[in-house]
């Protein structure tokens, strides 16, 4: 058992879960068709059926009994403000069951030549708003209230004690629904993971069916039509976003420090991380001439990285794995794609760059607050 | 194309006539074209006049009738109250200063993390300031060596008042990354 739980808090290191759970995607949401035949000789697409949720939710709960023994793991589950997590892990499981099962079927459908779940005929007959409707609204209204009362006696929010400037809580944990911001924000200065990768994240949300504008496997539910689609959105909303939530969540512990789900959160726990910023590790550490005077010249190997990812790579690819894609999308769309999923591609690099490199930021120029 | 693609065309006709409430004959009055206008105009000025109302409110709000501002300036005592390489944490609570004395002498570290703004913790064993909200740490000096701050913690204008006592001006700041702390007044040489 003490096994099974440090085996736990080992593999749940970041760079660990995170290599496995982004190794594991393509298998179980394939972006290409290589992938998606993989899929289907491995029978992984049998999650997506009846089985398949039950299995997922068993070994769901199971982990989540069996955590609830271990004194650390208990200590954070229950904690008021995560049991909704928790909860949600379980909807997240279901709703994304429940697409994918959906489109799976669908698929089958078509292959079939039959036509999909959601093939519409306009009905003859006439639903009133009153009853019909509100009747049923007014039913959920009530339960809803209900079980939202029930819950907020049964577990009351926790009030701690008045805002101290000069006291932060340790650690101090945004809300549930923040978790992502506040983990990207480990990794970046606050104006680009606070400011400009949201904004990225909802223009680029806007930007999909301006983007996206294939037909194929519109308007109802399908995977196979889709696959690269399906594929980007699915690894932005669960790695990206909720991985990070649980990561927040789960992993993180006193003085924002990684820890296991069944370690104890030492406040005092030694852990020595001397990050350092590319120009040092290229000036310093490598060609050991000291930082140069120019801030130019001192970030110029960032500079140079930055300008390779956002000028060059887009038109490489262009020219060569993505051609197909430059050809359908036309030049500005494609620009606007690129660039989005370039910027979003980036945020998993920077973690394992810090994971792995103690690696601060590629270009650093706090005179000018700008660091990236 | 997937045959279920053909079938998606949809046509909807209407089951029952359009709604015939606005007929003039069965609304029973006739508004006339000049008082529609007139009512139009009142109901723009009304709502002019109350969103104009809100926006004062909210412009009102901006300027309190009491500001709250503490003191910057404080008297932190004399030198020889504070131990030599020990972060005092005397003045955190009420002024949001560490005051640090090495062997040379004393300076005044601003206890706002420079990344978000989070008060770090001091750390005796590690000695670093820890910063609990995205694990930035910073060395006894106010320096950065882990997490994402990208800057030294400022540190305050620190100066000898005539009787020997310390005086902290939170005021004027010295950063690091702009070669202020090489400012005889960001030091207190003892």
């Amino acid at each position: 058992m003490e096994d099974f739980k440090s085996l736990i808090n080992y593999i749940s290191n970041p760079t660990i879960l995170v290599t496995a759970v982004i190794i594991i995607f393509p298998f179980v949401f394939p972006p290409t068709n290589w992938f998606y035949k993989i899929n289907k000789r491995l029978n992984i697409d049998k999650l997506w059926t009846g089985k398949g949720l039950l299995l997922m939710t068993f070994v769901t709960v199971a982990f989540f009994i069996f955590g609830l023994t271990d004194y650390n793991f208990r200590s954070i589950v229950l904690k008021p403000d995560n049991v909704p997590i928790s909860g949600l892990i379980l909807l997240l499981i279901f709703f994304t069951w429940l697409s994918m099962s959906q489109a799976y079927k669908n698929d089958q459908l078509v292959d079939q030549g039959e036509s999909v779940d959601e093939y519409y005929e306009a009905p003859n007959d006439k639903v009133l708003v009153w009853p019909d409707l509100v009747y049923v609204e007014l039913i959920s209204l009530i339960l809803f209230s209900a079980f939202m009362l029930i819950w907020s006696i049964g577990l009351p929010a926790p009030l701690e004690q008045p805002a101290n400037p000069a006291e932060s809580p340790n650690p101090a944990k945004a809300p549930w629904y923040f978790l992502g911001l506040q983990e990207m924000l480990v990794y970046f200065d606050p104006w680009y993971a606070g400011v400009v990768l949201p904004t990225f994240i909802i223009i680029g949300l806007m930007a999909i069916p301006y983007i996206d504008r294939d037909p194929n496997g519109s308007g109802y539910y399908s995977y196979k039509d889709r696959k690269l689609s399906m594929s980007l959105y699915l690894f932005g909303w669960l790695i990206l976003w909720n991985v990070l939530i649980v990561i927040g969540t789960f992993l993180r512990g006193p003085n924002w420090g990684f820890f296991g789900p069944f370690e104890y959160w030492d406040s005092h726990r030694l852990e020595a991380l001397t990050n350092i910023n590319l120009s040092e590790l290229i000036f310093v550490k490598w060609l050991e001439i000291g930082l140069p005077q120019s801030i130019l010249l001192r970030e110029a190997p960032g500079l140079l990285i930055m300008f390779i990812l956002v000028a060059v790579l887009p038109v490489l690819l262009a020219k060569t794995a993505l051609k197909k894609y430059y050809n359908d999308l036309g030049a500005s769309r494609y620009s606007i794609f690129i660039v989005l999923t370039i910027f979003g591609a980036l945020l998993p690099v920077k973690m394992y760059l810090r994971w792995l490199f103690n690696l601060k930021y590629l270009i650093s120029i706090p005179e000018y607050f700008f660091n990236f | 194309m997937p045959k279920a693609k053909d079938k998606k065309t949809v046509t909807i006709t209407p089951s029952s006539p359009p709604p015939a409430a606005l007929n003039k004959a069965e609304s029973g009055e006739e508004v006339s074209r000049r008082s529609f206008f007139s009512w139009l105009s009142i109901g723009w000025v009304a709502f002019i006049a109350a969103t104009g109302g809100y926006f004062t409110m909210m412009l009102r709000f901006f300027f309190p009738n009491v500001l709250f501002e503490p003191v910057q300036t404080f008297r932190a005592g004399f030198p020889d109250d504070y131990t030599k390489g020990q972060v005092d944490l005397r003045w955190k609570e009420k002024f949001g200063v560490w005051m640090i004395r090495n062997d040379e002498g004393l300076y005044a570290l601003s206890t706002v993390c420079t990344h978000l703004g989070c008060t770090p913790n001091w750390q005796p064993t590690a000695k670093k300031f820890k910063c609990p909200c995205h694990g930035s740490g910073f060395r006894m000096t106010g320096i950065h060596f882990e997490g994402p701050a990208p800057r030294p913690l400022e540190r305050f204008k620190i100066t000898l008042a005539d009787d020997g006592e310390i005086i902290v001006d939170k005021n004027q700041k010295y950063q690091q990354e702009k070669g202020q702390w090489t400012d005889p007044e960001a030091f207190l040489k003892v």
